[in-house]
């Protein structure tokens, strides 16, 4: 199945995902060329929300793998289920089974307890694998990754070797905690996803957020934008522009200008420090608020 | 080379001129310190023959996600493309100001680049950045740094090659290695008495008793992962310090070298991460590599400025829990204090032990009563004198109980 570029943004629009102008073009490449990618970028600008709108746009489902220091391959690939595995031993020996039966059963494949990445590559269906904030994970399972991503295949020793019967498609996501090795970008498509422009903003709160006006969403965009140049400790992301939105709709706000009380008192939907919160004084804003007009 | 021309070429039917032209292309990357193998090469060409090569636009943002390996890279590409496919500008290395990547579109003006090529792009968690004024240069990445060479504006450059001296290095790697020793040793003893309280692993001890028939007779615990501790070193190479600097720098290398986990940054107006040339194990080669990372070292001081670089650009990623910084400065900075306190305020939050070497604490009757020193006290666990290695070696105890 190959799409054009036009066709993938429109399909991610209805998924309700709003693109930039080159990510449908990296997702186009991912389907040529079999890639991974990696996509860098601030916190809430939507990073992991790639992986869900490309897995709705192929409908092929999720399975999402969390990284955390000191994620090992037991947690990440497979697990023996010792629990089981005992207690059918037990009822075994009760039964007088022979050994070599016994010890053939309980390393089955009934006892394997899948973690995402051999599901990932058990399904046949093509899933999108997610491989979210993978620079959290220790050096040593990069390395493992690597080496996943290039054969998509594990050799677990009691059962043999476990071959993709579908190439998942790959997601990986940065926050750039700990530089990535080179390998590894070398080895994935890269994207890198920026704020979006007033223009990109207002399309994702209407695609977003319910009920919205038009008027609203657009003010809400530029006012997003004025905020991002101030000197913050954190910068709002997407993430925090759709809280505000939602909440000012919730509230009953048609236009910032009609009632600028009640938008300076929700701001505290996009500041999450006590700094930031202090720096943006009812001066700031308002002269934020006259910019937008 | 060839070989990868021929590998080009017998890729799927595109006109040989244009692939011709990508492999041109793919040299002009790897010059600007890309880094491009054989099978990207390979897959361009196969983007090339697809759909995706057909408009300017579709094949810029494909092979922008192709060869695109970092932020920096993301970047410059723009520029290069265009310079390269499109004929706008002639210039096959480009010069980027942080102004120019918002209008790295099809349209960007192409910058007037001074004769000479060089790389530079600043970039999320990059290795350098500075004044909006200054030139930025890329470090770490030694093919781009190659090109980059002197430049005209520096007129002070700090020779580091005139301070190996064997002897010295000798004296200050053993020092940075009884150091590292002391530092480690202490935290294994914090950890056998935390080993006390050990939880038990079920998972562990069930699988390693399956031999048993599942009798539990060896138990396993879970013990906390080891962290070792991480020192991050800012040293102030401004003209006002250059008494030292050699001094410090050799210390530098050794703590590099023998410390685990240990990171080094050169500041004076800018900020400068030095690690990777630092961990050269050649202390020629190395100070060779710092000589031109350091330009402009033995100038004015901005410390405020320069902390602000590392607490937006670096901290993220070389800070973490267990890290210690050690800030080697006079404190004699040349802009706001307030705005070295704030920046010291945020870097307190961030890491476990902040120590501030101060040269001049040394001398007979001086007094920390510089500005910037004195908005820098109130975050500081150590502030101790060091002008030479002899008092360095001296502070051994009190950095060893850090």
């Amino acid at each position: 199945m190959t799409m054009t570029r036009e066709q993938i943004s429109e399909r991610l629009a209805a998924t309700g995902y709003v693109a930039d102008r080159e990510l449908p073009i990296a997702l186009q490449l991912m389907e040529l060329l079999g890639r991974p990618l990696l996509i860098e970028g601030e916190a809430g600008v939507g990073k992991t929300e790639v992986a869900k709108a490309l897995a709705q746009l192929h409908g092929s489902p999720l399975i999402r793998l969390q990284c955390y220091e000191g994620l090992d391959q037991s947690t990440a690939l497979y697990e023996w289920n010792y629990q089981r595995q005992l207690l059918a031993i037990r009822a075994r020996e009760v039964a007088g089974a022979d050994a070599d039966s016994v010890e053939r059963d309980i390393f089955s494949a009934r006892f394997l307890l899948e973690r995402p990445l051999l599901a990932a590559i058990r399904r046949d269906d093509r899933p999108v694998l997610l491989i979210d904030e993978v620079d959290r994970a220790d050096e040593e399972f990069e390395a493992f990754l690597l080496e996943l991503l290039s054969d998509f295949q594990v050799s677990i020793p009691e059962l043999g070797t476990v071959t993709a019967k579908s190439i998942p498609r790959v997601v990986l996501t940065s926050n750039n905690t700990r530089e990535l090795s080179d390998a590894l970008r070398r080895r994935c498509l890269y994207h890198y996803l920026d704020y979006p422009d007033a223009e990109r903003e207002t399309r994702i709160i209407l695609a977003r957020v319910p009920g919205i006006a038009h008027v609203l969403a657009g003010q809400i965009a530029r006012m997003l934008e004025g905020v991002r140049k101030e000197e913050l400790r954190k910068v709002p992301g997407v993430a925090e522009t759709l809280d505000w939105a939602a909440a000012l709709v919730g509230l009953g706000v048609k236009n910032l200008h009609d009632d600028r009380e009640t938008a300076h008192e929700t701001l505290r939907c996009l500041l999450k420090t006590q700094e930031d919160r202090a720096r943006l004084t009812r001066e700031v804003t308002a002269r934020l608020f006259g910019n937008v007009a | 080379m060839r070989g990868e021309q021929q590998r080009i070429l017998d890729a799927p039917a595109v006109g040989e001129l244009a692939l011709t032209q990508l492999f041109d292309f793919t040299h002009t990357l790897r010059r600007n310190a890309f880094t491009i193998g054989l099978k990207e090469s390979e897959d361009a060409a196969r983007v090339l023959a697809s759909a995706v090569g057909t408009r300017a636009v579709t094949l810029r943002a494909a092979l922008k996600a192709l060869f695109c390996a970092r932020r920096s890279d993301w970047d410059k590409f723009d520029n290069l493309f265009d310079a390269h496919w499109l004929g706008r500008g002639v210039r096959r290395v480009v010069k980027m100001t942080p102004h120019a990547r918002a209008s790295a579109t099809a349209t960007a003006r192409w910058p007037q680049a001074p004769e000479g090529p060089r790389v530079q792009a600043p970039g999320i968690g990059e290795l350098i950045s500075g004044s909006d004024s200054g030139p930025l240069q890329k470090p770490g990445e030694a093919r781009g740094r190659m090109e980059g060479a002197s430049r005209a504006e520096h007129l002070a450059e700090t020779d580091f090659r005139k301070i190996a001296d064997p002897q010295a290095i000798a004296e200050a790697h053993a020092l940075a290695a009884r150091l590292a020793r002391k530092m480690r040793s202490r935290l294994t003893r914090r950890k056998r008495a935390q080993r006390k309280r050990a939880r038990l692993d079920m998972r562990r001890t069930i699988r390693r008793n399956i031999c048993h028939g599942g009798v539990p007779i060896d138990l396993m615990w879970r013990s906390r992962k080891h962290k070792p501790l991480r020192l991050v070193l800012l040293l102030d190479v401004s003209g006002s310090m250059s008494l030292y600097t050699s001094v410090f720098v050799r210390f530098m290398h050794g703590v590099l070298d023998h410390f685990r986990e240990a990171e080094a940054f050169l500041f004076h107006t800018r900020l400068a991460h030095v690690s990777a040339a630092m961990r050269e194990k050649d202390v020629g080669r190395a100070l060779e590599r710092l000589t031109l990372l350091a330009q402009g070292a033995g100038g004015g001081t901005r410390i405020g400025e320069s902390l602000a670089t590392f607490n937006r650009w670096h901290a993220p990623t070389v800070i973490h829990s267990r890290t210690c910084v050690l800030i080697i400065s006079d404190g004699y900075d040349t802009g706001p204090a307030a705005a070295l306190a704030a920046e010291m305020r945020r870097l307190r939050r961030r890491c476990r032990r902040i120590v501030w070497l101060n040269p001049m604490l040394g001398w007979e009757g001086y007094q920390p009563i510089a500005q910037g020193m004195q908005a820098a006290l109130p975050y500081l666990d150590l502030f101790a004198p060091a002008h030479n290695l002899r008092s360095l070696a001296a502070l051994e105890p009190y950095l060893a109980r850090l």
